[in-house]
């Protein structure tokens, strides 16, 4: 295999694991609830800001912005769930669709507003020099965002089928009633799903900041993906949106260096088009 | 009775020269439509080039004697209207040729505009323009280079930049200049974003550089609103081209900048044609990974004093950032168009198209560096020129032709 094949795998790869990181937050809120966040990719961009902020303000790199930027939107998730979520759940599918789509242009223009359509960028040498390995290089910032992201997504899917706290949010999504009879508080749970999920978001975008611009419209690009891992991956399930993360990412590479960049996502989305036609419920999910 | 017959006519009268007040009231402003992107993935490209045009209003409608080679700088307002002032009513284009088009049709219909420029985006400049001309009203584009924009034979639709074939004639003169100088220059790649602008600057390049006998190697053309570039730059990375020509918007300068580094992966001839690469905040974001970067450009500031000079000092007042070459053509665009509402003395469409296709501004009343501002029968601006420039600590200094540089060209490139 030559050299620079290997280097087009590596960097899918790694930008594959990103891809899961955030699609996880958005298959988390739509396993517990059923609610999709059209929000998710400004939830994003909200983090990247927190990063660049982080590092303006106070000089600091992603150690000090990936807790603040979890905390900040992790905050965010749990006041959308309250302020807004909650009330539209009780109204018809569209309204869930609308409501979240609504706070997606909030957050958006808010950005435009407070931050200016400048794009920003944090340092290039914000975790010094690049990994050489032979002929691969490994930037340093795309190599804490991958293997961050598998760590984080591998983290969620634990926390959800071996703790407690897990089992009462998988018990208030298959039967809301049904827990609250045992006694689990359906709101606080859904809450706690929409702070984690975000929390998630948030650790994905100070990644993501590192490596990539800052705009207000970034979450727009960066929530296609997000949209397209979770169905692929299947709706609600973490280990699937992990598995088609890395899937997408490798064949993104592979086609845009084989056949060439503008045919990337026909080949993506012909594969996309062919596991729901063959598992509508995606890889992994729940028929 | 006759009374009454003369209070009704001293009423009549009344009501009439009210009539005639408000008409006259009327005509005290132009209103001109400008449709740029202001939100989505161009939004602070197009944000700046809105800049320019606020200053460029300010510039007609104040007095501004230290300008005085520039039309209708140094009085107030339009003194071919009485005095009128100019109001700009912005829309956004939202980086989409069909939001674009809706909004050209808004600023027609509703608010009534007597003139349109725009949309930076050619493949928004193609719709946008489209509703112009159904209309009738008078559409400038002061950015736009897809050569085909001024093949529809369009009668109300003009063009004050240089267009793609301009720029790949000064590519191709320069690399062979560099060549002869000993520069390592046998082979070449385009990379273009896949849209108007993108695909047909790579053709016009493509057709140009094979009758020169230049020898582009590989085209990559991608989408701009990409989230990850670097299969593109180890697509480049293997076949190693001496020279790269990128043809971008500004979020995926931004990726190619960063890529390039990361992938420790450089030509020796690194250019970039404006967009994009001219953005300000890609400048202030990158400037320091892309040092050496050829570009092409339309304006430069020249020395203290000169119109450029003090055009961008208040440009920079009012923005913090130096007047970047799409923002300044913008800014001649709309200078020219307001010029020709002056000349018409009218907001009729069919005069102030009349007036537009007998402007003949020279070279020392335009902003830019053209030569001055002439259309031909298709609305092109027959004396627009552009100049080299090359990137050194995140500033374009002019380097060619000869006789407008401002320094030597330096390469082999040096990136970061």
């Amino acid at each position: 295999m030559s050299s620079i094949l290997l280097q087009v795998i590596v960097s899918g790869l790694l930008i594959g694991a990103v891809y899961a990181l955030f699609a996880s937050g958005l298959t988390l809120i739509w396993g517990m609830m059923n609610v999709i966040n059209f929000a998710h990719g400004d939830f994003v961009m909200l983090a990247m800001y927190t990063a660049f902020v982080v590092w303006t303000a106070f000089g600091g790199g992603p150690l000090m912005s990936i807790p603040i930027a979890a905390i900040v939107l992790a905050t965010v998730g749990i006041l959308s769930y309250f302020l807004l979520v909650r009330h539209v759940m009780r109204g018809p599918m569209i309204a869930q669709i609308l409501g979240t789509f609504g706070l997606a242009l909030l957050l958006r223009y808010s950005a435009f507003w407070y931050f200016g359509s400048n794009f920003k960028t944090l340092p290039d040498n914000i975790l010094g020099p690049p990994f050489v390995i032979g002929d691969i290089r490994i930037d340093a910032p795309r190599l804490l965002a991958g293997t961050l992201g598998l760590v984080v997504t591998i983290l969620l899917h634990l926390l959800l089928t071996r703790t407690a706290l897990g089992s009462r949010m998988l018990a208030v999504s298959e039967d809301a009633t049904a827990a609250q009879l045992m006694g689990i508080r359906p709101e606080r749970m859904q809450a706690i799903a929409w702070g984690l999920s975000a929390a998630s978001t948030g650790i994905a975008g100070a990644l993501i900041a590192t490596f990539f611009y800052t705009s207000p419209t970034v979450g727009e690009t960066l929530a296609i993906i997000a949209f397209v891992t979770v169905a692929f991956g299947g709706f609600g399930s973490v280990p699937g949106a992990l598995v088609a993360g890395l899937v997408i990412g490798v064949l993104e590479a592979l086609s845009a260096y084989w056949i060439g960049p503008v045919y990337k996502d026909v080949i993506v989305y012909t594969l996309f088009v062919l596991v729901l036609w063959t598992r509508p419920q995606g890889l992994m999910g729940k028929a | 009775m006759l009374g009454r017959a003369s209070a009704f006519f001293a009423f009549v009268a009344t009501l009439m020269t009210f009539g005639l007040l408000a008409q006259a009231n009327a005509q005290e402003t132009v209103k001109i439509g400008a449709i740029y992107p202001l939100s989505g993935n161009a939004a602070s490209a197009g944000t700046f080039s809105k800049a320019a045009i606020e200053l460029a209003v300010d510039i007609v409608n104040n007095a501004h004697p230290e300008l005085k080679d520039i039309p209708l700088a140094e009085g107030q307002g339009l003194p071919g209207l009485k005095g009128a002032k100019i109001s700009v009513v912005f829309a956004d284009n939202q980086g989409t040729p069909a939001a674009g088009q809706n909004q050209a049709l808004r600023l027609i219909t509703e608010e009534k505009v007597h003139a349109l420029i725009g949309a930076y985006q050619s493949g928004i400049t193609v719709t946008t323009s489209a509703m112009a001309e159904r209309h009738g009203i008078p559409f400038i584009t002061p950015e736009s280079v897809a050569s085909n924009l001024t093949e529809r034979g369009f009668k109300w639709f003009f063009r004050t930049t240089p267009v793609a074939g301009d720029f790949a004639r000064a590519y191709s003169t320069f690399i062979k200049e560099q060549k002869a100088a000993g520069q390592k220059a046998d082979t070449i790649a385009v990379v273009n974003e896949n849209t108007e602008y993108g695909n047909s600057v790579a053709s016009v390049i493509r057709e140009v550089f094979a009758k020169d006998g230049l020898n582009i190697t590989q085209v990559i053309p991608y989408s701009a609103n990409t989230t990850d570039v670097q299969p593109q730059v180890l697509q480049m990375k293997e076949k190693n081209p001496d020279v790269v020509i990128f043809i971008s918007y500004t979020s995926d300068a931004i990726l190619y900048a960063k890529t390039m580094k990361d992938l420790n992966w450089k030509p020796s001839i690194m250019i970039a044609d404006n967009a994009g690469f001219n953005d300000p905040s890609f400048v202030s974001t990158s400037g320091a990974l892309v040092d050496g970067l050829i570009n092409r450009s339309s304006f430069a500031v020249g020395k203290p004093g000169s119109v450029s000079a003090i055009i961008n000092e208040m440009y920079k007042k009012k923005t913090g950032h130096d007047l970047d070459d799409p923002s300044a053509r913008a800014m001649q665009g709309f200078l020219t168009m307001v010029e020709a509402i002056n000349r018409a003395g009218s907001t009729e469409p069919a005069k102030i198209q009349a007036a537009l296709k007998a402007t003949d501004l020279k070279a020392h009343q335009v902003v830019t560096g053209y030569n001055g501002v002439k259309f031909d029968e298709k609305g092109q601006n027959v004396l627009a020129s552009s100049l080299i420039t090359q990137l050194r600590n995140s500033v374009y200094v002019p380097v060619w032709p000869k006789d407008k540089a401002a320094g030597d060209v330096k390469l082999p490139y040096k990136g970061w």
